[in-house]
């Protein structure tokens, strides 16, 4: 009897629950894993990627990793195409704020614009929510470096390091067993190689596999993002020794 | 003091925006209250949803923006602004100017009006870019003693106001 209470999205369960809601974040719990890590002087931001092929074209398709803004990036996990639709969401609103203020927006701020859309599903009736959960990663002259995570009911909150997608509760246990406060971003790259590789079903990595994204600042204190290319991730793996034997035979 | 024109002794052409940032006006009689009163208004609406403060920078850009969309419209405010601020982060303070066409400078100094016309030249030649405050407050005095000089309206003094970081405080003017 349960059709009753989840064959439209607005209608509270007995229980006083959501289902459309609650299946929404089971559809994410299946996705490839996505980490976020916040060191002192940067973020870090790793994903899984399900769909490899070595027919697939590496650097054109990022799959997982998003760049919201100029202080700010994303990790998706669940469905890309829903995705798709917020980063564009996000995009425009933080150029709408650009264009008012003439400063980018703060981060908290393109967070909850974000997640007000999100929460309208789960209210007004007819349509689905967005099956996506990320978690942003982004800087700003009064916060800092800041590290949050949503998910499909609109709620949202700001961690220091967090995981989304399949495996989630084992990577979320990992990183608070090694989470070091007031880490460098050295360090969070490293920690967050280390916890992809124990979730994640193959044990070797490669950077086919996965997608790696930073947020620092330079020397002279302008913020940077940077989308990590194949062959960087390459080198941190093989740094840390989680690299394919024979992918290094291959490249070396 | 005689004169053709008598000012209004008590008119204060400021406005409080935020805790660090002030707004001073001039130009036609009900816009500039309408146009002040309506940024006045979203700057406040602004801190109480975000629980933050824009700076002074974005304030302006936002008055800017403001003044703009107006400008395009059937009927633009006509209203000349000077907004002044210590930024809350950095702890620099600002200053912009603003006309009615909506062109925003950031300036050292700026008079708007009849009275920039008198002060301007003063300002030219006493101000430096490493000044203090003190020193600011006596050029305001020399540019208020030379429109009493000079100017031919019944000048009734002015309103200073000054920001030490956060507070504004306000002068009384010299009255005569």
């Amino acid at each position: 009897m349960s059709r009753r209470y989840d064959s439209r999205t607005t209608i509270f369960s007995p229980e006083g629950r959501l289902y459309q809601v609650e299946y929404a974040l089971e559809a994410i719990s299946q996705a490839g894993t996505a980490i976020g890590i916040l060191a002192s002087d940067g973020i870090v931001l790793a994903a899984e990627r399900k769909v490899t092929s070595k027919l697939l074209e590496q650097d054109t398709s990022a799959e997982k990793l998003y760049i919201l803004n100029d202080n700010m990036i994303c990790a998706v996990a669940g469905m890309t195409a829903d995705a798709n639709i917020l980063i564009n969401y996000a995009r425009q609103a933080a150029q709408r704020y650009l264009l008012s203020y003439n400063e980018d927006i703060p981060c908290e701020q393109l967070v909850r614009r974000l997640c007000d859309l999100k929460q309208g599903y789960t209210q007004h009736g007819g349509l689905r929510p967005f099956g996506v959960s990320f978690i942003y990663a982004g800087f700003d002259p009064q916060r800092q470096f800041q590290l949050y995570q949503s998910n499909p009911s609109g709620n949202y909150g700001g961690w220091k390091a967090t995981s989304v997608g399949a495996n989630n509760a084992s990577a979320q246990s990992l990183l608070k067993q090694d989470y070091k406060e007031d880490c460098s971003l050295r360090e969070a790259c490293g920690l967050a190689v280390k916890v992809l590789s124990k979730t994640m079903d193959s044990t070797k990595l490669s950077s086919e596999k996965i997608e790696f994204a930073t947020v620092g600042r330079t020397k002279d204190g302008k913020v940077y993002h940077h989308l990590w290319a194949a062959e960087e991730i390459d080198v941190l793996l093989k740094e840390h020794g989680l690299a394919k034997p024979d992918d290094s035979a291959e490249t070396g | 003091m005689r004169g053709a024109t008598i000012l209004k002794a008590t008119d204060n052409k400021t406005r409080d925006l935020n805790s660090h940032t002030l707004m001073a006006f001039s130009g036609e009689a009900g816009d500039t209250i309408q146009f002040s009163d309506y940024i006045e208004a979203n700057v406040k609406l602004y801190s109480m949803r975000n629980s933050t403060e824009l700076g002074p920078s974005a304030v302006a850009s936002f008055v800017r923006a403001e003044l703009a969309r107006s400008l395009r419209s059937r009927n633009p405010y006509n209203v000349n602004l000077l907004l002044g601020g210590v930024d809350p982060i950095s702890q620099k303070p600002h200053l912009y100017w603003l006309d009615y066409l909506a062109s925003l400078a950031p300036v050292p100094y700026a008079a708007h009006g009849y009275a920039q016309y008198y002060c301007l030249s003063i300002l030219d030649k006493h101000h430096h870019p490493d000044i203090d405050l003190e020193k600011g407050m006596q050029l305001l005095q020399m540019c208020a003693d030379e429109l009493k000089r000079r100017m031919p309206i019944d000048f009734k003094g002015a309103i200073a106001r000054e920001s030490r970081g956060q507070e504004w405080h306000t002068f009384s003017g010299s009255r005569q």
